[in-house]
């Protein structure tokens, strides 16, 4: 007893049990942030006004929370809520954020897609040092955007215990789109496990929480449906490469407990409306490792703005929503209740609110899709009629000592296996790239890619991997079209081609197959250039990209109506391209967005010189 | 055999040296800012493969397989050791205990060296010797887990032993797994049993049920027969040259 409160004499202890009881109690509402109660109107006791700058005081700190039914004493949370408050700011306005760390270790807030200078980006390491134990850090900055954003700790795994929430910009003139209602939808994944543990567990056992692997059975259903000889090298292929064409997301339900507004589907967050409104919904996956696909049944979303920028409304019935990035739709419910359901991308699990016009309404909860595994496109073989099955090959392979064992020897029957479901779209190529021979390394990057894919395709035209049974429209990032053109109207002047590679085996993930620590320094942007980013992915999974700083306009095809990008998810066998004004000086982060290949380092910083 | 030894000792050298120098400079911003990501952190890992009972007939052997591993993703120190007892005299056999650099050499193979120790003991003279290896280990194509070393002693007794697992996911917790393993030596050593050519072929099919990732009770059957002059000197020390058995076990880490 030697933690007495101070006024009540209570023990730190039985605070903590207290307060935990209550939450029981009370139900969940008490421990959320008022966001996620509706209450959108910025009128939170942590913010501010003065001279033309909005302030906010934001304490982080580790609170037990009530999850579910289940008590956590691990949660980072910002004055108290996970996830964090709601940001509300005014474009044009000055933003004034005084963070105070109580925790015990350093911590950092990084405004997500938010340009400003890059000292208040809060990057520790790169931007400045970090916050560190009791200390204030006041950042301070112009806020010259507006839309989505959100928030969250750039430090360790703190990111995956709470410490993220959104951020919304007012635009200083009218946006062109009216609604009656808004409501944020931050999606997140929850472990009650230390993600220390979580992350040590995909460093030295492949696919720990990989419960939907390839079996016995799943071989035989093959030989049902394709014939002996195709199935055989079909599980030939993937074998010779050493891949799993169930590898979608490293860490799955089995896991996590996903949460809307940091709700778990059974305490069901609700937005509530009345019958013939216009609702604007704000998406953010503010997930660490998860991508979700979202979907209102019987509902049709308007797709209004992408990554907080504005878009060409274009109507669609499910998104996929990488993390990190966020869409806002608009929807006009016209049944009592509707389901809000966010499945994850290897349908492992799901997390589902509802619209309704009354707190207790539900609609009825979907089922998920069924599971499913990649294609053959996955390993960069989109074309592989032109290229005659040459293309791809494991690295280097010791056992076979030469290359060519690997790839000539594939014998594989195209008309048969007929795996991809995604037509040949050479036809189409909307990147400027397209068809122009990939450069690898003179060693294919090494120990650190267990693949390279020699036929990247753009595949932005593709929905992704797990909508192969779905019959309604899903939104593709080649239907995005920003409203105006961006004001940089220059071509490129120079090319930045990174590579996207990973090691499931020992969970090695970097840029062309180096990771942070071995690299030499920065990937040098020259202030005032206008550049093509190309990204090709040599890895089996989608990895959402993250350039801080500046934007990517991402070259879907759209003319000059590229859509403005902070996080581009990049697909397996893909080859993506951006066009980047590099207006902002400074040392920024670029990086995966999953936490855990982040930290295992795909990670660089872009030094803007 | 000293040039073979230190033919050993220098690849050893080799790969050590090509291991250093991976790590690139310049990552860091200021010099007392700490790094953005951490991605080059240690860990280890503790598995016991085969913790085993065996039965042929009347013969009750405990056995063991087990491996440790700590370091980083491209450089780790990994001890393994694999050995048995038998469970009515007490005597028994250390096959190996080995402890080796281990370097990521390519996406699937690590490269392996270092200092491996074998030994008899129990009824009878207790006996050691030690040698000096180099091997791969990784993941060769279609999934096959392969450990392979050559080993030269310290009498200079070159060797080579190889071993392959396989597994065949039934459903996402019952596991069948095969298992080869073989052993052949360049020259007789009748002390140890060990005669010139292929000395043996091991196979064993352990069905095993992952409770959790971590800890799975097996059962099995495993077949060993000798060959070549190894046969010929286990007959005439009246061992026998042909055992089928009966496994049951528990396959565990941490
Ligand atoms: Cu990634």
């Amino acid at each position: 007893m030697n933690e007495q409160h101070p006024d009540t004499g209570l023990s730190r202890r039985r605070l903590i049990q207290g307060a935990a009881a209550m939450g029981l109690i009370a139900g969940f509402d008490s421990l959320m942030p008022a966001f996620a109660r509706g209450n959108l109107d910025n009128s939170n006791v942590y913010h501010t006004v003065r001279d033309g700058a909005d302030i906010y005081d934001l304490t982080i700190a580790r609170t037990p929370l009530t999850i579910g039914s289940k008590l956590s004493k691990q949660p980072i949370t910002i004055n108290g809520t996970l996830p964090a408050p709601l940001i509300r700011l005014k474009q044009g306005r000055e933003a004034i954020m005084r963070v105070t760390n109580t925790l015990s270790e350093a911590t950092s807030i990084h405004w997500h897609g938010l340009i400003l200078p890059f000292r208040m980006d809060g990057v520790p390491g790169v931007s400045f040092p970090g916050i560190m134990p009791g200390e204030t850090f006041e950042y301070r900055f112009p806020v010259e955007q507006h839309g989505t954003y959100w928030y969250h700790s750039h430090s360790g795994f703190q990111e995956q215990l709470g410490h993220y929430g959104p951020i919304i910009i007012d635009p200083a003139e009218p946006e062109p789109v009216s609604y009656d209602r808004e409501y944020i939808v931050v999606l997140s994944d929850w472990t009650f496990d230390s993600p220390a543990d979580v992350f040590r567990n995909l460093k030295v056992f492949e696919g720990y929480y990989n419960y939907n692997q390839r079996t016995v059975g799943d071989f035989f259903k093959d030989v049902e449906t394709m014939g002996w000889d195709a199935a055989w090298s079909k599980a030939g292929m993937w074998g010779r490469m050493r891949m799993s064409p169930r590898d979608i997301l490293d860490v799955t339900g089995s896991e996590y407990t996903y949460l809307m507004n940091g709700s778990p589907s059974a305490s069901n967050w609700t937005g509530l409306f009345r019958p013939g409104e216009k609702i604007r919904l704000r998406f953010i996956n503010a997930s660490a490792m998860t991508f979700f696909d979202v979907r209102i049944p019987g509902l049709p979303m308007t797709v209004i703005s992408a990554d907080g920028q504005p878009v060409q409304p274009v109507e669609t019935d499910e998104f996929r929503i990488g993390v990190a990035e966020t869409y806002d739709v608009i929807v006009e419910p016209t049944d009592m209740a509707h389901t809000v359901f966010a499945q994850a991308q290897d349908r492992s699990g799901f997390v589902r609110g509802t619209l309704a016009t009354r707190k207790g309404l539900e609609a009825q909860v979907p089922p998920m899709y069924p599971r499913t595994e990649r294609g053959m496109a996955a390993m960069g073989m989109g074309a592989m009629g032109k290229s005659g099955g040459q293309a791809m090959h494991g690295g280097m392979d010791m056992a076979h000592g030469d290359m060519a064992g690997d790839s000539g020897g594939m014998n594989m029957d195209h008309g048969r296996m007929n795996m991809d479901t995604s037509p040949d779209k050479s036809s189409l190529s909307p990147v400027p790239t397209a068809g122009r021979p990939v450069s690898h390394g003179p060693d294919n990057h090494g120990p650190g890619a267990a693949m390279v894919a020699s036929s990247p395709q753009s595949r932005l035209d593709e929905p992704g991997v797990g909508f192969e049974t779905v019959d309604h429209r899903v939104l593709t990032y080649s239907q995005l079209r920003s409203i105006d053109g961006w004001p940089d109207k220059r071509p490129a002047e120079r090319e930045v081609e990174l590579h996207l590679t990973g090691n499931m085996e020992r969970y090695m993930w970097s840029f062309d197959g180096r990771k942070f620590s071995e690299v030499d320094g920065p990937v040098k942007f020259y202030h005032g250039e206008r550049l093509r980013l190309i990204l090709v992915n040599d890895s089996m999974m989608d990895h959402p990209i993250h350039l801080h700083g500046m934007w990517m306009e991402l070259e879907t095809g759209a003319g000059e109506h590229r859509p403005r990008k902070h996080t581009i998810s990049v697909k397996p066998g893909e080859r993506v391209s951006a066009l980047i004004t590099a207006d902002a000086p400074g040392d920024w982060a670029f990086h995966c967005h999953l936490l855990y290949h982040m930290d295992a380092g795909m990670f660089r910083v872009v030094s803007v010189v | 055999m000293i040039n073979r030894i230190k033919l050993v000792v220098g690849a050893s050298v080799f790969t050590i040296a090509s291991g250093a120098g991976a790590a690139g400079t310049g990552v860091q911003a200021e010099p007392d800012w700490t790094l953005p990501v951490h991605d080059n952190e240690i860990f280890g890992q503790l598995l016991f493969d085969r913790m085993e009972y065996q039965r042929d007939g009347n013969n009750e052997i405990a056995l063991w397989d087990a491996q440790a591993w700590v370091g980083t993703d491209r450089k780790r120190l990994w001890i393994e050791t694999e050995g048995e007892t038998n469970l009515a005299t007490e005597g028994g056999d250390v096959e190996n205990f080995d402890a080796q650099y281990s370097y990521r050499l390519a996406p699937f193979w690590d490269i392996q060296t270092g200092l491996g120790a074998q030994a008899t003991f129990g009824p009878g003279q207790n006996k050691e010797r030690y040698s000096a290896l180099i091997g791969l280990q990784g993941l060769a194509p279609y999934w096959f887990e392969v450990d392979t070393n050559l080993r030269v002693t310290e009498d200079g007794d070159l060797s080579y032993d190889f071993e392959a697992e396989y597994d065949w996911l039934l459903t996402q917790r019952l596991i069948l797994q095969g298992r080869g393993e073989t052993l052949v030596a360049f020259s007789d050593v009748e002390e140890w049993g060990v005669g010139s050519g292929i000395n043996n072929i091991g196979l064993g099919l352990r069905l095993r049920y992952q409770l959790s990732r971590e800890f799975a009770p097996y059962v099995g059957v495993s077949y060993t027969r000798y060959l070549g002059n190894t046969k010929d000197l286990r007959e005439r020390e009246g061992e026998d040259v042909e055992s089928s058995s009966f496994v049951a076990g528990i396959r565990w880490w941490y």
